[in-house]
């Protein structure tokens, strides 16, 4: 019995938090390819690196969740579902919905609207965000990941308008 | 200078009175029984005579009208104080509403003439002996406002307005502290509270009122580049410029505080560049990231944010 309770308590594991980012997982990637269509490589370790150390961490995924809305990402893609900006919850991605992807998608701004926040967003704030951003579309572990805001679901009314919209017969004029 | 026992606000003088009471009436309380119980222990058996019977029914009705007064007299002072302290100022000089963020105090002034708002962090500034009216909000978890010599404890609920009233009577800078756990710098989240003669509250007042100077100096006007051009204004704000996020404090007249980070550093060049270089080694957990800047440009930032008075 004493055993199992020593064995228990000795699997119990306590997540680090990382005030100050350990050497190397704050800086920029150095090689990330946007997609398979474009040349160039993306450095799968750095990726693994990154992921392990952001993703499946839960400070700072909501450190990440925190920042999206101080930042004002919620202005253009809401909290994930997207509004003027495209949805980050779904799995279609222009640019490339892989951590470090993300990261220089945020870093350097895309056509049609995206800023480029380089400069102005330091280099572990936009890991956490680009975490969270990857979290939204389900990505890490469960356990790790903040919980969803409430009002990310529409209103029952606006989805039932929502509906109409989709089913009337397409409009020609 | 922030003791519940040096009542220097009028709620704190009502909470203060309770004290006293409780503490005498109890203490009186608590000599009889330790009396009667030594009296148990000396006296010997055998020692009884006709008169006891007569003796132990005084005794017992004195001591059942003792605790029945007593009683009545702690209910009665409780709550008088009570509906003392719940009464808010009817006409408040001064109407405040305080934020509580992790882990600092967002601290503005209402005005019906928007021109005349003002917006600080980390410290109160009020003139002696005008009732204050301070409406308390949350933007995170829940916190507690406690100034001691000034009042007791109000919760700061997200979502959900509370109110204190103030009424400091003695000109004095008075500590204050959040008093509801709130993660891992509650106890690095204090704020100061300073009172003054009405002229000087004036005086400040009008100086908070102001837009920041142009930054004329060379130093200074490379260090509000600085300010521009890295990560500073995507949280923190300065009147008369283009800053206007309102995530962290407002730094509009950060140079005339006494402390920085809600009370953890002093405010002086030294502790800013401290502070500014790796705010997560002064106050771990804290939401201001490293930004890191050279020498030249910190030292600019520094010499900018000095002028900001």
């Amino acid at each position: 019995m004493t055993l199992l309770v020593v064995v228990a308590l000795s699997a119990c594991h306590r997540e680090n938090r990382y005030f100050e980012a350990p050497p190397g997982t704050d800086v920029a990637p150095t090689q990330v390819a946007m997609s398979s269509l474009v040349a160039g490589q993306s450095s799968a370790q750095f990726r693994e690196q990154q992921r392990k150390e952001y993703e499946e961490n839960a400070y700072h995924l909501s450190e990440g969740k925190r920042l999206f809305t101080s930042f004002n990402c919620t202005g253009c893609h809401a909290h994930g579902g997207g509004g003027s900006g495209p949805a980050l919850m779904d799995d279609r991605w222009i640019y490339g919905g892989e951590i470090d992807q993300i990261y220089l998608t945020i870093v350097q701004g895309r056509p049609n609207g995206m800023p480029a926040f380089g400069g102005k967003i330091p280099p572990q704030q936009i890991w956490q965000l680009a975490a969270y951003v990857r979290s939204l579309g389900g990505h890490g572990p469960k356990a790790a990941r903040p919980s969803r805001d409430d009002h990310i679901q529409i209103p029952a009314e606006q989805g039932r308008r929502d509906e109409e919209l989709n089913t009337a017969p397409a409009q020609t004029d | 200078m922030h003791s519940v026992l040096q009542a220097l606000g009028v709620h704190a003088q009502h909470i203060e009175l309770v004290w006293h009471t409780m503490l005498w009436v109890c203490g009186f309380m608590y000599l009889l029984v330790i009396a009667f119980l030594i009296h148990a222990i000396w006296r010997r058996r055998g020692d009884s005579d006709a008169e006891a019977p007569r003796r132990m029914s005084v005794a017992l009705a004195g001591w059942i009208g003792l605790m029945v007064l007593g009683l009545f007299g702690l209910t009665l002072t409780s709550f008088l104080t009570d509906r003392a302290l719940v009464h808010a100022a009817s006409e408040p000089q001064v109407t405040l509403k305080i934020t509580g963020y992790q882990w600092w105090w967002e601290i503005e002034y209402t005005n019906p003439d928007p021109s005349r708002q003002v917006r600080t962090a980390n410290e109160i500034h009020l003139p002696v002996g005008a009732q204050v009216l301070a409406e308390l909000g949350s933007n995170d978890v829940i916190h507690s406002l406690w100034v001691p010599s000034l009042n007791g404890k109000r919760d700061l609920i997200p979502g959900r307005p509370t109110e204190i009233s103030l009424q400091p009577l003695r000109i004095g800078r008075y500590r204050g502290q959040c008093a509801e756990f709130c993660g891992l710098q509650h106890a690095k989240m204090a704020l100061e509270v300073v009172v003054e003669s009405q002229q000087d509250y004036d005086a400040w007042y009008e100086r908070q009122l102001a837009a920041a100077p142009p930054a004329s100096e060379a130093r200074a006007a490379r260090g509000q580049q600085v300010f521009f051009n890295t990560a500073c204004n995507l949280c923190h704000a300065i009147a008369g410029t283009d800053a206007a996020a309102t995530v962290g404090p407002d730094l509009s007249h950060v140079a005339s505080r006494r402390m920085l980070a809600a009370g953890a550093l002093p405010n002086d060049p030294e502790h800013l560049r401290r502070w500014l270089q790796n705010p997560q080694r002064e106050k771990p957990g804290n939401h201001m990231p490293i930004v890191s800047l050279g020498r030249d440009d910190l030292d600019a930032l520094i010499a900018y944010l000095g002028t900001l008075q």
